[in-house]
């Protein structure tokens, strides 16, 4: 069994060469100092008030999410061909999308289905046409990334709207240099405490061209009771802008405005964490009460950019994904660095006749799923999920698709008795403004139950300090 | 800064003075039920406390008699009672919540921690918590959040506002206190200068933490006349009205000079500051104690609206 599964630790000759700078770290460390360890990091967090509220479970709202305080580290040489693939996939979606709401060249070059695209539940109609400051739409672009050997990635997803999860990124990395100074006194851990400098450059570089100053950036949350609110103050915090909610902003003539206690101040560039149904009660959904009415209109005629622009989830959407790798082909004219996992559309008859024929074997996901929700794990369910999925699957085959059950590589994990391999996956965040700017460093997201695939926070994952070691 | 954060601010120093008050008045209930029995007992004196708060109402639809445990129950822990200590709590570190990154780290370590202490007091054996030891944890938590806000918050807007709250809240409470105590709590007019007059004058004076304070401006001798000065228009005080107003004005020149404008708040505060600081006592009782306070919470309110206006809801250019 664990041989099937590459291990980033242990890869069959020994201990590979990121980890061996933390073989005296945690063979030295007793039992009694790593329950102290533990609970001294439990603690800062919820010190800092890192918490995470699953929806709809109920419970305590002031879950924490577990942390796991082994790290997962990367050498140079494997984060610079990461992050090469990375940055090219991030401007080959930002291409995409503002050609599919231009002219759409890519599908009249006939290598992606028009229907795809413009009958997409996430095509934005009211931005076809719309070119946002330096044509870019995805401004934090999140890649999902799972590791199967010592040089195979596969993407699992993308995430072009609002990925989430950055904070962990950085709590993270200050929470293990507060407990262990001596493990970043001894190795080159590279720096992540930049991103916040990076993504307020990011969001100053896409100022619509009215705005004839030094810009003002506000981060939109929906609210205080969203999961993610922590997240939301804590960037704001780092960037020095202001956290706002709809009923905080207003439109009047062509801009959009903040209410201070100064009287009202005109807005640039809004950094928004809500979904682009709520943006704006008059052009979507009329029962918003988290938009500012009259947003869309200021945004059309350049007195505001959002970012990521309404309209940028088409190009993260299940099915478009499939794509990408001819998007980097078409657009940059270059050859993807970084591989898709193959993947069954379900919608095609003879895609779907292959999948009910190997349904136990496969992981089937809803096209507009997120989350670990509404997905059938094959080799982890039994005969009767298995049939109730199957079941679904023939009633609305284009809601669904499928790819073979990864081998997800594992990292050595904390647990009860010790150490243990558990499986992990990878999300880096890559800004586009002006500049493409990677920081070396990445969520970590683990599997904490043995044999678990699943590593969503809201089904029992945890999070890692993810390493990227400087290069010399 | 946002006008909604600076609305927190001010909710929150509202509501933590709030709670203080609150269980200040739990703190005189409970002392005067110590009292003999004259003139109706403690029936009347906590139905007078709860008057005052303007919830006897609500108490008697909710428990019927007024039975002591009840009283504390429903003026501690009860949530369905706005002005309870657990209500002020909660709403306190919930508009705190909202704007955590407004707040130094150790103003929000007390007030979490205040909150999840108030989470453990719930759960204990109502028996084994008497009166005292909840107004005691009440003043000593305000106290803490206090002192913290004082002595690490940067003295910016936020820093005005929250003081604003405290200021204001206050003022409206000193005059309720008083107007209880005058108005409501003794039986009749027959007991003016009586023990039992006198033993509620002190009770009162201890429930604001001003018994030896009191002693020490006026000689120890108790009279209504002096009491009142000493809570309406002695400026050494801190809960008098004119040391809140004092702090309304200090407080709104500062917003007024850092914001380079000055509005309708300003003109209110400066209009209550002068009449309070011209007052003479015998003016007050020409007015009518009871009419005088009315106009005053009145007044306060006003005020308080006025900072709204300006500069809670963003609109005011």
């Amino acid at each position: 069994m664990a041989e099937q599964y590459f291990n980033e630790m242990y890869d069959g000759q020994g201990l590979r060469a990121p980890y061996q700078m933390l073989e005296g770290w945690y063979q030295n460390m007793p039992a009694e100092i790593r329950a102290v360890k533990q609970a001294e990091a439990e603690g800062l967090f919820r010190r800092y008030g890192i918490t995470f509220a699953v929806y709809g479970e109920g419970g305590d709202p002031d879950r924490l999410i577990p942390f796991d305080m082994f790290p997962r580290v990367f050498t140079s040489d494997e984060w610079r061909k990461l992050e090469r693939g990375i940055k090219q996939r991030a401007r080959a979606l930002n291409a995409f999308l503002s050609d599919v709401y231009d002219r759409g060249e890519i599908i009249r070059a006939g290598r992606i289905p028009a229907d795809l695209v413009y009958r997409n539940e996430a095509y934005e109609i009211a931005v076809a046409g719309f070119r946002p400051p330096l044509g870019i739409f995805s401004h934090i672009v999140g890649i999902d990334l799972v590791r199967t050997g010592a040089d195979q990635f596969y993407v699992l997803e993308d995430n072009c709207r609002t990925p989430s999860g950055v904070s962990y990124m950085l709590e993270n990395r200050e929470v293990m240099m507060r407990m262990f100074p001596h493990l970043f006194q001894e190795n080159r851990v590279a720096p992540v405490d930049g991103y916040a400098r990076l993504l307020k450059r990011t969001l100053d570089s896409v100022a619509p061209e009215k705005c004839e100053r030094d810009p003002k950036v506000v981060l939109l949350t929906p609210g205080h009771y969203n999961s993610a609110y922590y997240e939301h103050s804590f960037l704001a915090d780092l960037m020095g802008i202001e956290l706002v909610e709809g009923q905080d902003l207003f439109v009047e003539g062509d801009f959009c405005w903040m209410r201070t206690t100064e009287g009202p101040q005109k807005v640039d560039v809004i950094y928004r964490r809500i979904d682009d149904a709520f943006l704006d009660p008059l052009c979507f959904r009329p029962d918003s009460a988290l938009g500012v009415p009259g947003l869309m209109n200021v945004y059309r005629s350049g007195g505001v950019t959002i970012c990521s622009a309404p309209g940028a989830g088409v190009a993260d959407d299940k099915a478009i994904y499939t794509y990408v790798p001819e998007m980097v082909r078409f657009y940059l004219g270059e050859a993807p660095i970084l591989e898709n996992v193959p993947t069954w559309q379900c919608a095609k008859p003879d895609e779907l006749k292959y999948v009910q024929e190997n349904i136990a074997d496969l992981v089937i996901k809803e096209v507009h799923g997120s989350g670990g929700y509404g997905m059938l794990v094959g080799p982890k369910s039994d005969k009767a999920t298995i049939e109730t999925f199957a079941a679904k699957l023939a009633a609305n085959p284009s809601n669904y698709i499928a790819q073979p059950t990864l081998a997800l590589s594992t990292c050595p994990t904390f647990v009860e008795e010790g150490i243990a391999p558990r499986h992990v996956d990878l999300r880096p965040y890559c800004l586009v403004g002006r500049d493409i700017e990677l920081v070396p460093g990445a969520l970590t997201r683990v599997a904490l139950t043995e044999g678990s695939l699943v590593v969503n926070s809201s089904q029992g994952g945890g999070v890692k300090d993810t390493w990227v070691i400087a290069e010399e | 800064m946002l006008s909604r954060t600076a609305a927190n601010l001010f909710w929150m120093t509202r509501y933590l003075e709030r709670s203080e008050t609150t269980a200040r008045l739990l703190d005189l209930g409970f002392r005067n039920a110590l009292l003999p029995n004259i003139g109706g007992g403690f029936r009347t004196e906590w139905s007078a406390i709860l008057q005052s708060k303007g919830a006897l109402q609500e108490f008697t639809d909710k428990y019927g008699e007024l039975k002591q445990r009840n009283i504390e129950s429903f003026l501690f822990f009860d949530l369905d009672n706005p002005s309870s200590v657990a209500s002020c709590i909660t709403a306190a570190r919930e508009n705190a919540r909202i704007v955590r990154t407004a707040l130094t780290t150790q103003v929000w370590d007390a007030i979490n921690t205040s909150f999840q202490e108030l989470k453990a007091l719930s759960r204990r054996e109502r028996s084994s918590l008497e009166v005292p030891e909840l107004t005691d944890w009440t003043l000593r938590t305000a106290a803490l959040i206090r002192g913290s806000i004082a002595a690490t918050q940067l003295r910016n807007d936020g820093y005005r506002f929250m003081n604003l709250g405290y200021a204001v809240e206050r003022a409206d409470n000193t005059a309720r206190l008083l107007d209880v105590k005058y108005y409501v709590l003794l039986p009749s007019v027959a007991y003016v200068g009586s023990g039992l007059d006198n033993y509620q004058w002190t009770t009162l004076l201890r429930a604001l933490s001003a018994h030896r304070a009191y002693n020490w401006a006026y000689g120890g001798e108790l009279s209504a006349t002096q009491i009142a000065h000493f809570l309406i228009l002695n400026p050494k005080f801190p809960r008098s009205l004119l040391s809140c107003c004092v702090e309304v004005n200090e407080h709104l020149d500062h917003l007024a000079r850092m914001y380079d404008r000055s509005t309708t708040a300003q003109e209110a505060a400066r209009k209550l500051l002068g009449e309070l600081a011209e007052a003479k006592m015998a003016d007050v009782f020409d007015e009518g104690l009871h009419e005088f306070l009315s106009r005053m919470i009145y007044e306060n309110g006003r005020l308080a609206g006025c900072i709204v206006d300006q500069y809670l809801t963003g609109e005011a250019r």
